[in-house]
């Protein structure tokens, strides 16, 4: 493996991207200088004890589809290595939202965002980023599981890597069962990684797509609703295997599943839409908070199934 | 109209019955028209070339000589010819149809795909003679001092490069035919490419593809039988070319063994020695090279719409 | 540990780095790619285009419009070839369009699906077969047993063209029509073959007129099927089918083949006239339908 693992390197100081790789050693590297201002600016959950990568400061975040706003000046932290659910009604922008933190909205014409989004202190969407590194280090998971139809089990967990020149097959193989054990489907598959992705039961491809995300190795998963198209018995493993990843990734996931977002995330945040149809937050706070004693009465209204 | 809202079961009953039962037997009759004039087609042309079939039987097909002095005749020139000239379309025409199915579908902003497709439309539309017309008169002499001119001085020690340039021959047949079937590629892969669901490509950019990455990693495998058919339509559509290739191939009546000589497709030989042909065994031996076309490209038809459907679902008969 | 001294977050030094410089570059090249066979595919458009109204324009004049072929020798004009169009197309039309509008409607309305399938295979299929051998099957019906070309055989040849477009155009539109305009019919007592045709093909009709259209186009251009059926001619045939008959693309393939520059120029002129008609009747029928789909 040529990118340390963060389960092993708990510092990560070692250059991860096959750029730093190539130079034999990563501290040389001129690109990391200016890492040190790096350290985000009014961070309250910022101790000294918290893993330091795998952050996001979101200050003043419009996203628009052209003309229409979407989602409307959205200022919020997101922990590193916790879970963040963000919930609220259908329409209120809350994928929009989850969608421009890889900036994966970007792939609809005329998408457009203002204000910032910093992981770890760089801004997203500084245009010396490059939106192609930005997803390997925020990985997403989807909706509906999407295996690459055309693909093997072991080629699907591996497609991310592939992209990214030369493996040896040793390395691969080391790569594609830690994934696999990882996202909890390894004892279930391990016999017939060459069978087809899309053999495999809708939890099942879920996970094989969880093992995909991580195999790249990234900081940040982002899960679009990623147990709405499973049934209890799919979804309670990947909400067990969520709770495991927390431990070396930060996970932010949108869910309509109210006792999912209560039962496994750290903080929740809360998410609207006014009149004028444009997603906005309502609060945000630790999970706890926001289910048993939230500050707005919109919050209340709708943790305690209010309407109207 | 005027009479009373009324269960439709009424209507049925009294006004509508007769007159109901005509028009469906009508519509039926049309249908099974178009059916029918497919196997009367097949049933016409084995029956016309029977005798070419009882003489020289299958020997027809891979006999190369074509003497009407002698009334022996072969086909296999023709077949030759046929199938080189397509092989150059093929190779010519399905990067460039695919790279911009690809453009029209993954790239370019609708701004500019629209009119690029309009464009690529209109290709379709101008008539096979209009191409041979330029073929002869533009493209020939223009591929004969550039393109022809240089494969022959690099290339040439490889003995099918070789030989003398004459503008018209396989390789221009085979240009023009490509520029032909184009717009077929085109727009079949295009379908095709548009039918990959969506999850596919972010599930590839999410794990940090660039845009050609998705393509090729996500949109292209998913799609590729579908592109495979698009060629095998693409392909049958080049076989059965006629009047442009007739006009740019020449009339060369041996079994070509170099790019730049002059040859003859099935369908050429046909348009340029039909009319002269004696009825009897010779207008049978054309017709029975008729038939061989025939099967060819309605086996690769079938072929090529299963393909496409397996990916896109049925996409419109057209072009 | 993570707290100590300069700790740099492993995002941070991927983020700063640019996607590996192999990947972009190639990315980069392979768009460009894609971009440059896009334009080299409508290159030979505007090649054709540009010769055929050069050299075309060049060679319209008032004898190309008015006048026949002369009967020997060189000269003339392509009067018998432009009338010949104007008569076999209608009547090829003619043929064509009841025989393809009412199976589009069958297969739509009244075929299970199963024979709609099978119908419509047919259709894709006969659409696939080379016009050459359409002109040789009519041949063999309709010229040979009365030993005479004609251009009735003509037209059927162009209508075995046209038909099977026009069914899969007519299914296609009345696909678009909503159930809810049948029912709301059927519902007021009026019989379905009165439904079918006063509503159903009445609102579906711009749509049909559209592949009619294209289909009449296509027709137009094509010359292999009539090389064997109304084989040609230098005479002016008005009205009589029994005999041959010229067309504009067999005139256009006649005099590109002549050593004379004269009828060359010619056949450059008719190119032109039907390349005019063509292009005029598909951009028309394109722009409406590209404006109706955009909304």
């Amino acid at each position: 493996m040529r990118r340390p693992d963060p389960m092993l390197v708990e510092t990560p100081s070692a250059p991860a991207d096959e750029a730093a790789a190539s130079t034999s050693s990563g501290a040389a590297d001129p690109a990391m200088a200016p890492s040190e201002s790096a350290p985000s600016p009014g961070s309250e959950h910022g101790a000294a004890t918290e893993p330091s990568s795998g952050r996001l400061d979101i200050a003043n975040l419009n996203v628009y589809y052209g003309t229409f706003r979407a989602i409307i000046d959205i200022t919020l932290t997101i922990r590193p290595h916790a879970i963040t659910a963000i919930i609220g009604p259908s329409g209120c922008g809350k994928s929009t939202f989850l969608r421009s933190l890889n900036r994966m909205h970007e792939v609809i014409p005329d998408a457009r965002v203002e204000g910032s989004i910093k992981l770890d202190g760089i801004d997203v969407y500084d245009p010396a980023v490059d939106p192609v590194q930005l997803r390997r280090v925020v990985g997403m998971v989807f909706q509906r599981p999407n295996p690459f139809p055309t693909m093997s089990i072991y080629d699907n967990v591996v497609a991310g890597l592939r992209l990214t020149g030369r493996h040896r097959a040793a390395e691969l193989d080391e790569v594609v069962e830690r994934s696999l054990v990882r996202a909890a489907l390894w004892d279930e598959v391990k016999d017939k990684l060459r069978s087809n992705g899309t053999s495999l039961s809708g939890g099942q491809q879920q996970r094989l797509c969880i093992a995909r995300a991580l195999a790249v190795n990234p900081e940040v998963i982002l899960m679009d609703e990623p147990a709405s198209a499973l049934d209890p018995v799919a979804t309670l493993r990947i909400e067990e295997l969520m709770a495991e990843l927390r431990k070396n990734y930060t996970i932010v996931i949108v869910t309509h599943n109210m006792q999912q977002a209560s039962r496994i995330s750290d903080q929740t945040a809360f998410f609207t839409m006014g009149d004028d149809r444009a997603g906005y937050l309502v609060e945000m706070d630790d999970t706890i908070q926001i289910f048993t004693n939230p500050r707005n009465q919109l919050t209340e209204d709708y943790v305690s199934g209010r309407f109207g | 109209m005027t009479t009373l809202p009324s269960a439709p079961w009424l209507a049925r009953g009294t006004t509508g019955g007769s007159s109901d039962r005509t028009f469906r037997w009508a519509t039926r009759l049309a249908a099974l028209g178009v059916v029918a004039i497919l196997l009367l087609l097949g049933v016409q042309l084995l029956d016309s070339s029977w005798l070419t079939w009882q003489t020289f039987g299958l020997g027809f097909i891979t006999a190369t000589t074509w003497d009407p002095v002698a009334a022996v005749y072969g086909a296999l020139p023709y077949i030759v010819g046929t199938l080189l000239s397509s092989l150059i379309a093929l190779v010519l025409a399905t990067p460039v149809g695919i790279l911009t199915a690809i453009y029209l579908s993954e790239i370019a902003s609708p701004r500019l795909a629209t009119p690029l497709t309009f464009m690529i439309e209109l290709l379709a539309a101008i008539p096979s003679v209009v191409f041979g017309l330029w073929g002869v008169f533009v493209l020939a002499p223009f591929l004969r001092v550039t393109v022809e001119a240089w494969i022959s001085s690099t290339l040439g020690f490889i003995p099918f490069f070789g030989g003398p340039t004459f503008g018209i021959g396989l390789f221009t047949a085979g240009v023009i035919l490509a520029i032909m079937i184009l717009p077929t590629i085109v727009s079949i892969s295009r379908e095709v490419i548009r039918s990959v669901p969506n999850t596919q490509r972010e599930a590839m950019i999410a794990l940090g593809a660039t845009r050609w990455e998705v393509v090729s990693k996500a949109v292209l495998p998913f799609a590729r039988s579908g592109i495979v058919g698009a060629i095998i339509l693409g392909l049958g559509r080049a076989l059965g070319e006629t009047m442009a290739v007739t006009m740019v191939i020449g009339n060369g009546q041996a079994i070509p063994t170099h790019l730049f000589d002059q040859a003859q497709t099935i369908a050429s030989k046909i348009a340029t020695t039909f009319n002269e042909a004696t009825v009897g065994i010779q207008t049978s031996s054309l017709i029975a090279l008729g038939l061989i076309l025939l099967v060819i490209t309605i086996g690769l038809n079938i072929v090529a719409r299963l393909l496409v459907w397996r990916v896109a679902g049925p996409v419109g008969g057209e072009s | 540990m993570s707290a100590t001294i300069t700790t740099q977050p492993r995002s941070v030094a991927i983020l700063r780095a640019t996607s590996g410089g192999r990947r972009t570059w190639f990315d980069r090249v392979m768009r460009s790619l894609a971009l440059l066979a896009a334009i080299a595919c409508v290159i030979p458009l505007g090649a054709v285009l540009f010769f055929v109204t050069v050299r075309g324009i060049a060679a319209v004049n008032l004898d190309l419009l008015t006048k026949p072929a002369r009967a020997l020798g060189v000269g003339g004009g392509a009067l018998s070839a432009i009338l010949g169009t104007l008569q076999m197309v209608p009547l090829a039309a003619l043929l064509a369009v009841p025989l393809g509008v009412l199976a589009g409607v069958y297969i739509h309305e009244y075929g299970s699906a199963r024979s709609a399938r099978a119908i419509r295979f047919a259709a894709d299929v006969l659409v696939g077969v080379p016009s050459i051998l359409i002109g040789i099957f009519v041949f063999t019906f309709l010229v040979l047993p009365f030993r005479q070309y004609n251009a009735f055989a003509g037209s059927v040849a162009l209508a075995v063209i046209m038909a099977p477009v026009i069914m899969r155009t007519t299914e296609e539109v009345l696909k678009l029509v909503p159930g809810t305009l049948r029912e709301a019919s059927l519902a007021l007592g009026v019989p379905r073959w009165r439904t079918t045709l006063a509503i159903v093909v009445r609102t579906a009709l711009p749509g049909i007129l559209t592949g009619i259209m294209l289909a009449v186009a296509r027709a137009a251009g094509e010359t292999a099927p009539l090389l064997f059926t109304a084989l040609g001619s230098r005479l002016v045939n008005f009205g009589d089918f029994g005999k041959p008959m010229d067309a504009l693309p067999m005139f256009i393939y006649v005099n590109a083949r002549q050593p004379y520059e004269l009828q060359n120029d010619q056949a450059w002129g008719a190119a032109f006239l039907l390349l005019v008609v063509v292009l005029t009747v598909n951009i028309l029928v394109r722009l409406r339908s590209t404006r109706r789909r955009t909304p």
